[in-house]
């Protein structure tokens, strides 16, 4: 009697548990301590982003330890823009022991956004635009290299065919000229004119290949030393348009290191140039002195201010600027500006950051899931319960119960830990459901077989338990490794899903073996019976 | 209600059929993939970009966007080899599946471009607040690693299994279960080759999955066997095992019964991110059924009729 005293005790403590974290999921306007702990939704059922970055060391020479302080000091900075940007309860998480770093917010509307936010360096430069006749040098050295190993650079070959086409015609049926002869001279120059003529320009289909000739070694040497070449900032509200080329000498002048800080104004004059959001740099005061000195020594000059090698704009210096103020206008949106000025703000980061891995779920999605996954669990509960009642009577309807109990059972434990519910974790409850009758079968199985057998009620049940314990064990613990190996292995909703399938498991033992018996323990003690629903 | 009395169904002397039957499919998704040169992976594994965008019209009058007018579209902005694929929502949503297993360094985002394309050619069908519904881009080193990950967990869950089946059984109990799970694994694998369906995490987790439920329904024959051989010394392995296949199939018709009935309302009304999830869930309960059946009971009687041939135990062949 007093083992049945402590059954008693445990299963009253697990019910009371499972209600006090299960009843905020049905009953609205609980006390706020009762709703405290929440079930969290995964980004898959809320919507939101994932995004992995890596912090990038394949071009430095740093050493592990300064590699080490260069990953911390990136996950400060960016988890200072996110902080500012404002989202809603965001995961910022470094991987241990790699130099990647996991973010996740949850909700956002505009994860395009974001994305630029984070990944960008944030490197702040002003370096000077080259002279008329170094940029004509750099175009004469660069359509010559070209000319010379057009057959290396596949990707341009429209424009090594061009000329070629327009020769052929020019000459008709004369074919004795070697085609090498009409090779385009002047490739790079066509690369970097616009359609309608203007030089120093690419248009946005040519953009990508210009970008990956910028990165050809070979390429890259051709360009008169101490020059480099630099894209100009696309217009984000016509993406499309032909983008500026800079040519630019390598040396900055000055860097974002002696930024004090950014803002974002709004400029209220008549022309474009002066209309609209800009964004405002204030120099610290050493900063300053070396600004004022720079432009009081370069009137004239044009001085291109380039963050992460885009060159935002290169005004010419009409006159010596000595209260360590610069402006940045152009084409901006407003968020446009105040995202510039987060970054600027927080500072850059120590070493590229690459995003290597990114998974974004629409709020569309995320409900369309909740509703499917809902439904899709009603259904297959629905029909489970009807089917136990009909095949097994009023043994039937405690299969039942203990499945709603396992139901109730995983939602309040993953209240209780604080979990994060997503699409696989709902699939994993679904999958328990049909499975957590599945004790039950067993015992109800066992039990008509021993009632065959010609025992007695009382008998059959307590063998039928009895028995049925050591298979259900067995069958369960192999699942359970199984979920635990995913726990192990896998990512986000993965995790969700070996979770739910876990605490699933043990829950359906629990409330096969513990509460079913119970409750038949409690009829046959009450009742002489001799006759059995199942 | 019963739907089985007392059977007596000779599954173990209809052995060689159903060997025959597995081995066949197995041969079928074998040939499959070998045609296909492997299982077909999806972008989590081999990197890439899958997207889904909701390109219902917004504006009065504005067209349905064709696939073609998308491929072209993309094409010109460089984007090629993408899988454009159109798919029906709920509410008469006109949805657009996008795929490329081309990322590059991941430097330049494809999948940003695409964004900015769709939006410049089709703003009529598009809101940027619902535009987005799924974007995922996984940069090749993922998808290297991701892999590893995968295979190892298999190869953990196995080895586990086998350890405690090992453990409450014995040796060659663990090692059967384990060829059945096999056979699980490879039929549905080789039907999703078949059917051009691709392998993706979550369909890890459901292969891993498959193997937790078969083993699950394996174990309680396992457990009859091991209770039965003890029971009836003096009969052949061949009809002691068939006699616990056939106490036990009540139970294993009903238990999958209730599994496949959730199983197939996950795969009918569980949405589209989970589809081919739950598709994976009801090839495997079906396999994993008749595994334990027709497949891991069968071998552990080819096993033991072996063992008494050699031992030279009194027990009979039958």
């Amino acid at each position: 009697m007093k083992n049945r005293k402590i059954r008693g005790l445990i299963i009253l403590v697990v019910l009371l548990v499972t209600a006090y974290y299960f009843l905020p999921m049905i009953v609205p306007n609980l006390p706020s301590f009762w709703t405290s702990k929440r079930l969290k939704l995964g980004l898959d059922l809320q919507g939101g982003s994932q995004i992995q970055l890596e912090v990038d060391f394949t071009d430095s020479e740093l050493s592990e330890k300064e590699k080490e302080d260069a990953v911390k000091t990136a996950y400060q900075i960016i988890r200072n823009r996110i902080d500012q940007f404002g989202v809603a309860e965001p995961l910022i998480q470094r991987v241990a022991n790699t130099n990647r770093i996991i973010i996740q917010l949850p909700g956002l509307k505009e994860p395009g956004r974001a994305k630029d936010l984070i990944g960008k360096t944030a490197l702040l430069e002003f370096k000077f635009v080259a002279n008329n006749e170094q940029i004509q040098e750099s175009y004469e050295s660069l359509d010559k290299f070209l000319q010379e190993n057009f057959e290396k650079y596949e990707f341009l070959a429209d424009f090594t065919e061009t000329l070629e086409e327009e020769e052929v015609i020019d000459v008709l049926g004369t074919d004795t000229e070697s085609e090498d002869e009409y090779q385009n001279s002047m490739i790079f120059t066509d690369l970097t004119t616009s359609e309608t003529g203007i030089p120093l320009k690419v248009e946005f289909n040519n953009l990508a290949k210009l970008k990956k000739l910028l990165q050809d070694p070979d390429f890259a040497q051709n360009i008169p030393a101490g020059l480099q070449i630099a894209i100009g900032k696309e217009v984000k509200k016509d993406p499309y348009a032909a983008r500026d080329i800079y040519i630019l000498h390598n040396k900055p002048e000055i860097t974002g290191k002696s930024l004090d800080k950014a803002l974002t104004k709004i400029g209220q004059g008549y022309t474009a140039k002066d209309k609209g959001p800009y964004i405002l740099l204030e120099f610290k005061k050493s900063g300053a002195k070396k600004f004022k000195n720079i432009t009081g020594q370069n009137i004239g000059e044009r001085l291109a201010i380039i963050l992460d090698d885009i060159v935002f704009i290169a005004p010419t210096i009409e006159s010596r600027i000595p209260d360590g103020q610069a402006r940045i206008t152009g084409n901006f949106t407003i968020e446009e500006c105040n995202d510039l000025v987060i970054v600027l703000n927080a500072g850059s980061l120590p070493a590229p950051v690459n995003i290597i891995e990114e998974r974004t779920v629409g709020p569309t999605l995320g409900s369309d899931s909740i509703r499917a996954g809902i439904m899709a669990a009603m259904i297959g509960m629905i029909v489970v319960i009807l089917f136990m009642i009909f095949y097994y009577k009023l043994s039937g309807l405690l299969a039942d119960l203990a499945v709603i109990v396992n139901v109730a059972f995983i939602v309040a434990v993953m209240t209780m830990l604080e979990g994060t519910l997503t699409m696989p974790g709902i699939a994993g409850m679904i999958l328990t459901i049909g499975m957590a009758v599945d004790a039950n079968v067993i015992i109800f199985e066992r039990i008509r077989e021993y009632l065959d057998a010609g025992k007695t009620v009382r008998s059959a049940v307590d063998s039928g338990f009895s028995r049925a314990l050591v298979t259900i064990l067995d069958a369960n613990i192999t699942t359970l490794i199984t979920a635990l190996v995913l726990y192990q292995f896998g990512t986000g909703p993965i995790k969700g899903f070996a979770v739910t399938l876990s605490i699933g498991i043990v829950g359906s033992m629990f409330a096969s073996i513990v509460l079913v018996k119970a409750i038949f323990d409690g009829i046959m003690t009450n009742t002489a019976k001799d006759k059995i629903s199942i | 209600m019963r739907f089985f009395g007392k059977t007596k169904i000779d599954f173990i002397g209809k052995r060689r059929i159903a060997f025959a039957i597995s081995i066949a499919v197995i041969l079928t998704g074998i040939v499959s993939l070998l045609i296909n040169a492997g299982p077909k992976y999806s972008i989590d594994f081999t990197g890439g970009v899958s997207m889904e965008l909701d390109l219902t019209p917004v504006k009065e009058g504005a067209d349905v966007v064709k696939v073609q007018d998308i491929r072209d579209a993309l094409t010109n902005a460089g984007v090629t080899e993408a899988e454009i694929q159109e798919i029906r929502g709920s509410e008469g949503k006109q949805l657009v599946l996008i795929k490329t297993k081309a990322v590059g360094d991941m430097k330049d985002k494809i999948s940003t471009k695409v964004i900015d394309v769709i939006k410049k050619q089709f703003p009529d069908n598009v809101d940027p607040a619902t535009l987005i519904r799924l974007q995922e881009e996984v940069g090749p080193k993922i998808g290297e690693e991701l892999k590893g990950k995968a295979i190892l967990a298999i190869f953990w869950a196995l080895l586990g299994i086998i350890i405690y089946i090992w453990w409450r059984f014995e040796f060659t109990f663990g090692l059967t279960a384990v060829a059945a799970l096999f056979h699980d694994i490879l039929i549905t694998v080789g039907i999703f080759s078949l059917l051009g369906k691709e392998i993706s995490l979550s369909i890890v987790a459901a292969l891993l999955t498959i193997v937790g439920y078969s083993l699950n329904d394996t174990i309680v024959v396992f457990d009859r066997i091991r209770e039965d051989l003890k029971l009836f010394r003096k009969e052949p392995y061949g009809s002691v095992i068939n006699h616990s296949i056939n106490e036990t199939l009540s139970r294993t018709i009903i238990t999958s019964l209730t599994t496949f009935i959730v199983v197939l309302s996950l795969y009918l009304f569980g949405g589209t991110v989970i589809h081919d999830f739950a598709f994976a869930l009801l090839v495997g309960v079906i396999v994993g059924t008749y595994s334990s059946i027709f497949v891991a009971s069968p071998l552990m009687v080819e096993h033991f009729n072996k063992k008494a041939k050699r031992v030279g135990t009194n027990r009979r062949k039958k």
